[in-house]
């Protein structure tokens, strides 16, 4: 495969992907940070002024985790429909299947990376200042989420050929998701003896876990822990690689079953 | 004589029968040996022992009732699909001619939608962009070329279509069905660009049911009839047999 033309479709797709997306330049911005706004807003009537949750900078924390997961949700509800929706090109011309995910993630990191601003607005608000740290911490960590979601969408978008199904089960994991993540809740909150296994799962088998907890520090305290980020780094590499095996194992059924 | 640039060896395509698996995981979960078993006994046999060889520069036909295979053996040639057994051998970029606006974008401009279209075609950027004046005069749609493709009557989508692909300088080019869109004018430039594709040496394999398209293009034509292939041979004789297949 030559380099080149890889990079250049690559580069097309997510380009592409951009502008129907702000066709509509400021409304269209203005959109995509609503999302994670609007959760925000709910989070705090739900779990604040309701539940009384006690965490120090409540608000910021919220953000701070919200606004890298709306990248995880777009792209992973996205994912069983990738090329379901690209049938009529896959099933005629051989281009390499996998860009139109790699594609869609770039798209909503970009998305993602374009709403650190507001982040920077909230945190001077809370009276706070962004760190230096956050020059090499957030591309650190887009890298990992990168590799994780594409793992993850990769497996979603072939499976979804086979078992068309997948696409509702693929809402319940979302929501699965959101909730087995500590972004809006931190993990010393759940009882250590009561619910030991609870947190077991979360810390050790929720892949998302090291990642959003490192979004959280960066944006709040501005720092990077390390062990963290390995955390974080091997499991979204494995992920990968699993994703990239099941989509090349299935690749050449993709036009049999569209 | 030289090199042949498509070899067909003995190519036969099963599709297995997904559906037992399409019917979503909790079927196959809760029926995994019947599922199992019945997906290795039921696959439907496409194409049989298909054998051919294109010298470059021939237009070849494949012609045959609905079903009979011909898509699937342009699938194959445009490598999207896996012969179940069989050789293939292809020398030269392959490209297929898509459909009506697939590979398009509505809410992208025409030039837009040129390099988007170019590059899934297989070009690289610089190769579209040198391309790009080239293909926006022959596509002939004014000033609407920065507009919207949503904004296009289906002539001019047809129009945009086939102007990418005529620029690819296309080694084996791939057509199945289509064609017949575009007004007179365009129709007649069309066949301009097929009669200096035949002048450049290009392959082509067409499909269609339109006989009268494929004695025009064609030098050589296949009958396929469920799989198999019936005669090869030139166009007038072929046809012949294929009319007088009983129904
Ligand atoms: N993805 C698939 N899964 C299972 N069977 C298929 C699949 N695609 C085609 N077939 C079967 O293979 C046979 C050949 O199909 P093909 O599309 O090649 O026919 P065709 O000659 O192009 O027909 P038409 O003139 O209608 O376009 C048909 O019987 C069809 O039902
Ligand atoms: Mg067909």
């Amino acid at each position: 495969m030559n380099l080149e033309y890889y990079k250049d479709l690559v580069l097309v797709l997510t380009q592409k992907e951009i502008k129907v997306r702000y066709k509509n330049t400021f409304l269209g911005y203005l959109w995509s940070i609503t999302h994670p706004l609007f959760y925000t807003i709910i989070s705090l009537l739900a779990f604040k002024v309701i539940m009384r949750i006690q965490i120090e900078n409540y608000t910021l924390f919220l953000i701070a985790g919200l606004f890298p997961w709306q990248w995880v949700t777009n792209s992973i509800g996205a994912a069983p429909f990738m090329f379901i929706s690209n049938a009529s090109l896959i099933k005629k011309t051989a281009f390499p299947r996998e860009v139109v995910i790699l594609a869609d993630v770039l798209n909503n990191m970009i998305h993602f990376l374009l709403s650190v601003p507001v982040i920077v607005v909230f945190v001077f608000y809370y009276g706070q200042q962004p760190s230096w740290v956050w020059l090499y911490g957030i591309p650190l960590l887009c890298v990992i989420q990168f590799f994780l979601i594409c793992g993850l969408s990769m497996t979603l978008a072939s499976l979804n050929l086979f078992f068309r199904d997948l696409e509702r089960i693929n809402n319940l994991l979302i929501t699965a998701l959101f909730y087995g993540t500590p972004i809006f809740y931190t993990i010393d909150l759940i009882d250590k003896k009561k619910y030991a296994t609870l947190i077991f799962i979360v810390n050790n088998f929720n892949p998302f876990t090291p990642l959003v907890v490192s979004w959280q520090n960066l944006f709040m305290k501005g720092s990077v822990d390390m062990m963290l980020v390995l955390k974080a780094l091997g499991p979204a590499l494995l992920i990968f690689a699993i994703g990239y095996y099941i989509y090349r194992g299935l690749r050449w059924r993709f036009a049999e079953v569209l | 004589m030289s090199e042949p640039v498509i070899v067909f060896d003995k190519v036969s395509k099963y599709y297995p029968m997904y559906h037992h698996i399409t019917g979503g995981i909790k079927q196959f979960i809760f029926h995994l040996p019947s599922a199992i078993k019945s997906f290795r006994s039921t696959r439907f046999q496409a194409l049989q022992e298909l054998s051919f060889s294109i010298q470059p520069g021939e237009r070849l036909g494949i012609i045959g009732r609905n079903g009979s295979g011909k898509s699937t053996t342009l699938g194959l040639l445009a490598r999207v699909l896996k012969p179940s057994s069989g050789r293939i051998t292809l020398r030269g970029r392959v490209s297929p001619f898509l459909e009506l606006g697939m590979g398009f974008h509505a809410e992208l401009t025409g030039r837009e939608n040129i390099l988007l279209n170019g590059i899934i075609l297989g070009m690289t950027r610089k190769e579209v962009r040198k391309r790009m004046d080239a293909i926006i005069e022959f596509a002939e749609i004014g000033e609407f070329i920065e507009q919207p493709i949503r904004m296009y009557s289906s002539g001019m989508l047809a129009r945009l279509g086939f102007s990418v692909v005529a620029h690819l300088n296309p080694e084996i080019l791939l057509i199945d069905e289509i064609l017949a869109v575009g007004d007179a004018v365009f129709q007649k430039k069309c066949q301009d660009k097929m009669l200096s594709f035949r002048q450049k040496n290009v392959t082509i394999v067409f499909v269609s049911h339109a006989m009268s398209d494929v004695r025009t293009l064609c030098n050589r034509v296949i009958l396929l009839d469920r799989g198999k292939p019936l005669i090869t041979g030139a166009p007038d004789a072929v046809i012949k047999a294929y009319e007088g297949l009983p129904a």
